[in-house]
């Protein structure tokens, strides 16, 4: 084992004696992540529905909201609402900055929340619009208004054909919380800028920092995996197996 | 709105920065990608493997984390190799080269996938009539796969595209001068961070907007010839 440690090009007793703040950082970067999903997927149900509608006001507004959000760097949303939203007074006196957005949590999980919900709107949208027409019409034919299409016919299958695309969403919104270390958060990323800076190291941080978040990819696309496997056995063979599995989330498409 | 002018410059010089950072990146990993589909549409067991490593590792790794890996890391490393081979000096790695190098290789494994699965949408039997006629390797890929792969990779192309111009943003925290970088130093100055950040946020709007035109326009002439559903 000494051997071992000597002939090892990264100092292991020094990772493992911070490890329980790397632990700490775990938790701050999937607490982030996933409660902003999950926000941004609450959001994103709705919007996605009027974005699959020809409303005349909503549709384009949504849209409006999707690329807006689709089309800016997500460090640049959270930048501007950490460091932007103190340039004005009123904000600064309102009730909402205290205990809010003066906090970095708080700005890191609303601007994460923006930003999913706005990629989630679309991939959703394109699993609503991507429903067949006769499934639809069977539903009018068969007297669903159209409250009752949307929540016997047309979501739960929709939910279904987002799976795939949501998966690479969930993937890069765990990229992308890496946003919070440059606002002063301790995610995972966070804590290994902290080690390599106190300890003056090139490495040490940084590679637990990766080695930890290649494992949080691993397990989510595992239990995606299990997900598509349970949802849409029916289409198992006609899949192509893993084409699209490596894309990045959309981009204005 | 009279800072922005005061300090455009200051933003011009970032956003040029940010514009060929994001075309050197692209640059590499269109190279990248290219290699990467070749290799795993290869009949070579070693090429497919290594090929499938490249992907995954990307998409299990973030991207700050790499760049942080490659400019930190790669000083010290390139340093303990210069200082032990004695072949060159002190050396410190540029932003841009860590950030460009970088962002390529995470985007090359994007690419990777896009062109695979152009290739594999080229239906096998032009392939083979190609073959047949006695085409050669080159003649076959000049004439029948690469004319094709365009159309078929163009949309994913597109789509990387986008995201590759929106994540070179990140390089500004290892210190590139880039549009973010400038913005935020601008708007630290004279206090008016959201000023500035809101200024950033539209022009990396403007840029991804007119992106997404001319990647249109390419659409609709590579599928020229092609009928409309």
């Amino acid at each position: 084992m000494e051997t071992f440690l000597n002939w090892f090009p990264l100092d292991l007793p020094l990772i493992a004696q911070n490890f329980d703040r790397f632990l700490v950082g775990v938790r701050v970067t999937l607490g982030l992540t996933f409660l902003s999903l999950a926000l941004g997927a609450a959001l994103a149900v709705p919007l996605a529905i009027a974005r699959a509608s020809r409303h005349r006001v909503l549709n384009p507004l949504v849209w409006t909201y999707t690329y807006v959000f689709r089309g800016t760097p997500l460090l640049v949303q959270t930048y501007l609402l950490y460091y932007g939203a103190g340039q004005f007074a009123f904000i600064r006196d309102s009730w909402l900055w205290d205990p809010v957005l003066s906090q970095a949590w708080w700005c890191a999980l609303i601007a994460f929340t923006l930003n999913t919900a706005a990629y989630s709107t679309e991939l959703l949208r394109g699993a609503i619009v991507d429903t067949p027409a006769g499934e639809v019409e069977a539903a009018i034919a068969t007297g669903h208004s159209y409250c009752g299409r949307l929540r016997r016919i047309i979501l739960p299958s929709a939910f279904r054909r987002a799976i795939p695309a949501y998966s690479n969403e969930v993937i890069f919104m765990l990229h992308g919380s890496v946003v919070a270390s440059t606002i002063t958060l301790q995610d995972i990323l966070g804590v290994g800028r902290w080690l390599n800076g106190r300890y003056y190291l090139a490495y040490e941080g940084l590679i637990t920092a990766a080695v930890l978040y290649f494992i949080i990819v691993f397990a989510i696309t595992r239990v995606f995996r299990w997900l598509e496997r349970r949802y849409l056995r029916h289409l198992e063979r006609r899949r192509e197996p893993a084409a699209a599995a490596v894309a990045p989330p959309m981009g204005i498409k | 709105m009279d800072l922005l002018i005061e300090y455009r410059s200051q933003l011009w010089a970032g956003l040029v920065t940010t514009v060929q950072i994001a075309l050197a990146s692209l640059f590499f990993s269109v190279a990248l990608g290219l290699i990467g589909a070749w290799a795993k549409l290869s009949a070579n067991r070693t090429a497919r493997a290594l090929a499938g490593a490249y992907t995954t590792l990307v998409r299990g790794v973030p991207d700050l984390v790499l760049i942080m890996l490659v400019f930190f890391g790669g000083q010290v490393t390139l340093n303990a190799i210069g200082a032990a081979t004695g072949l060159w000096d002190y050396l410190e790695v540029s932003q841009f080269a860590a950030g460009a190098l970088t962002i390529g290789v995470i985007f090359g494994a994007y690419f990777t996938e896009t062109f695979r699965g152009a290739i594999l949408a080229i239906p096998r039997g032009q392939i083979e009539a190609g073959i047949s006629i006695g085409m050669s390797r080159p003649l076959l890929f000049r004439r029948i796969v690469w004319p094709q792969m365009v159309r078929y990779a163009l949309p994913g192309f597109g789509n990387n595209w986008l995201v590759q111009l929106k994540t070179t943003a990140l390089v500004s925290v290892i210190g590139l001068q880039d549009l973010v970088y400038n913005a935020f130093a601008a708007g630290r100055s004279t206090d008016a961070l959201f000023t500035f950040m809101a200024a950033a946020f539209v022009i990396y709007l403007g840029l991804t907007a007119l992106s997404d035109l001319g990647l249109r326009a390419l659409e609709r002439r590579y599928s020229r010839g092609v009928q409309r559903a």
